[in-house]
């Protein structure tokens, strides 16, 4: 069991959120550690989303805790969330499609604009981007909008990068892409909280895993001690997800 | 034809329909009368823009359909009786340059009382009823008529003349075609406003976050953006714009009533339908529609004149049901 406040970047203690009439999270405990990929699994209808967006303040949290980073972020406005450093990637991938690909970018930027350095690291993971620097953001293909939402993302520093689902939709070779690029920010000690269906990509992925039912975590632990455990995720996963493929 | 060509022509046929409009109406009336015409449908699509832009950016990012939008317009209308009325000196000189000066500080003043009042309602009435539609309508129906109540209250009830400034009184010959002085330079200060507002959306970081507001409002707040501060912010522009709309229609007018705003409703919903709700380019491409074919049709067909814009309306949602440039595909 991690306790170490230095190591733990934000903790979620208890979390229960209630769409409408329904109640979708039961109390949900996760950790996210610094530095690390935690992969947070589950079925659909698990409450993984859910989860994200009550991190975010999209949804409010009726009861528990969220703390980032030695900070209650519960009851807390998106805009202040954000202003924290987490940058979030949402399930539809929140692109403006109306603007161009230069546009998306900047409104991810600080007050100063564009900083080279960043935007050079953009273009290095994603050099797509760069040739549909003008384009509509709405006429790229799936695969690019998603560069583009990832590439917002990360046109900052930020603390903790959350992202709905990466590779939904995408094409083998595209999936692959993304693995390289989202490595490529794990290498940098970028702290990445990811929802995956996909479980090759989650075990390519990931260091951590918490995996998600009916609205509570049911598992928490190392990913290499998941991924070594045929048995726990046919128990934990079922078929759904693809376990081998 | 490949699907990639027509993609495009879907994409750039909107921005067609403007001009064909234009070509199509030459031969049906011969040079002179098209040119006045034309110049005269430009000049009041250029007006009906000032007023509907703000609307449609207010329910494009808001999704508040503000009924009370006419009081806006009508507010810009009597602020300008009032501060040209007390710069008659000015404009009953027949200098052109004291002329312009009036009528730029009275655009200011409208744009500023409307602006204000328009913060007001936003922070007393429109704040309440953020996602709920039919108080929005109550609500903004009831303020409407409370406005121009007070209006009346204030100004009374009589319609007050608003005479053109003496300088703009009379017409310039394109040709053989009288072309109103004033409508030239309603012409020219619309096409300077909405140039400023293009310049605005596009080139500056607030105009790419409104734009961005209209299509995915969650998105925005989760890049750490205050929807609200950015909601205030154009709710004022857009009441703003109304004013200087208002003000500049009374002018056209040369007469002003606590009306004013109430007989525009009709077409500046219109244009907001036809242009795609939220969409500002849509909105200037409907209102400059909306203003020929309202000149074309009382030229050709006077007695079609009254149903023209709804024909309109009807033709345009056949061809794009959502509009001409909808901001939305979904």
């Amino acid at each position: 069991m991690v306790d170490d406040a230095k190591e733990v970047l934000m903790r979620l203690e208890g979390v229960h959120t209630d769409i409408g009439r329904y109640q979708i999270l039961h109390g949900v405990d996760l950790m996210v550690r610094r530095g690390r990929v935690t992969m947070l699994l589950g079925r659909n209808g698990a409450g993984k989303t859910t989860t994200l967006r009550t991190v975010m303040g999209l949804w409010k949290a009726r009861q528990g805790q969220i703390v980032f980073d030695g900070q209650s972020i519960v009851g807390m406005a998106t805009p202040n969330i954000a202003q924290l450093g987490i940058a979030y990637v949402p399930e539809g991938m929140g692109i403006f499609g109306k603007l161009t690909v230069r546009e998306n970018l900047l409104l991810a930027t600080a007050p100063r604009g564009f900083a080279q350095e960043r935007l050079d690291r953009v273009f290095e993971c994603f050099p797509a981007l760069k040739l549909k620097w003008d384009s509509a953001a709405g006429l790229l293909s799936g695969g690019q909008k998603q560069m583009l939402a990832i590439g917002r993302a990360i046109i900052e520093q930020r603390r903790l990068l959350v992202v709905d689902e990466p590779t939904k939709g995408l094409s083998p070779a595209m999936v692959d892409h993304f693995i390289a690029a989202l490595l490529a920010l794990k290498a940098e000690q970028t702290t990445l909280l990811l929802v995956e269906q996909n479980f090759r990509v989650a075990r390519a992925m990931g260091d951590d895993v918490a995996v998600m039912d009916q609205g509570r975590i049911v598992h928490s632990g190392e990913m290499a001690a998941l991924a070594a455990d045929e048995a726990l995720q046919q128990s934990l996963l079922g078929l759904s997800l693809g376990v081998g493929a | 034809m490949s699907r990639e060509w027509r993609d495009r022509l879907q994409q750039w046929a909107p921005y067609a329909v403007t001009p064909v409009l234009i070509l199509a109406a030459l031969p049906a009336m011969g040079m002179g009368p098209w040119l006045t015409l034309t110049i005269a449908g430009l000049t009041m699509g250029m007006m009906l823009f000032l007023m509907a832009s703000g609307l449609t950016l207010i329910f494009g990012l808001m999704d508040v359909l503000n009924f009370a939008h006419a009081a806006f317009i009508t507010t810009g209308a009597y602020v300008a009786v009032s501060v040209l009325g007390r710069l008659a000196g000015w404009t009953t000189e027949s200098s052109l340059a004291l002329n312009l000066a009036a009528l730029l500080l009275a655009l200011l003043a409208a744009a500023a009382a409307s602006g204000a009042l328009g913060f007001v309602f936003e922070q007393i009435i429109i704040r309440r009823v953020y996602g709920a539609p039919l108080r929005q309508i109550l609500i903004t129906v009831g303020a409407l008529i409370v406005i121009e109540q007070l209006i009346i209250v204030v100004w009374g009830p009589d319609a007050i003349p608003l005479p053109k400034p003496a300088g703009l009184r009379g017409s310039v010959f394109l040709g053989s075609s009288p072309i109103e002085t004033y409508r030239l330079v309603a012409l020219c200060v619309g096409l300077v406003i909405a140039a400023v507002m293009q310049l605005v959306l596009t080139r500056t970081r607030i105009g790419v976050l409104v734009r961005a507001g209209v299509e995915d409002r969650e998105m925005v707040e989760s890049l750490g953006y205050h929807i609200r501060r950015l909601f205030i912010g154009v709710f004022i522009a857009g009441t703003a714009l109304a004013g200087v709309g208002g003000m500049m229609w009374g002018q056209y007018q040369t007469l002003v009533n606590s009306q004013i705003g109430d007989s525009m409703t009709v077409l500046v919903f219109i244009i907001l339908i036809i242009g795609g709700l939220g969409s500002v380019s849509g909105c200037f491409i409907g209102a400059i529609l909306v203003g020929l074919t309202n000149n074309y049709v009382e030229f050709l067909a006077p007695k079609l004149a009254l149903g023209s814009n709804i024909l309109l309306m009807v033709l345009i949602l056949m061809w794009r049901p959502r509009g001409l440039l909808p901001i939305s595909e979904q």
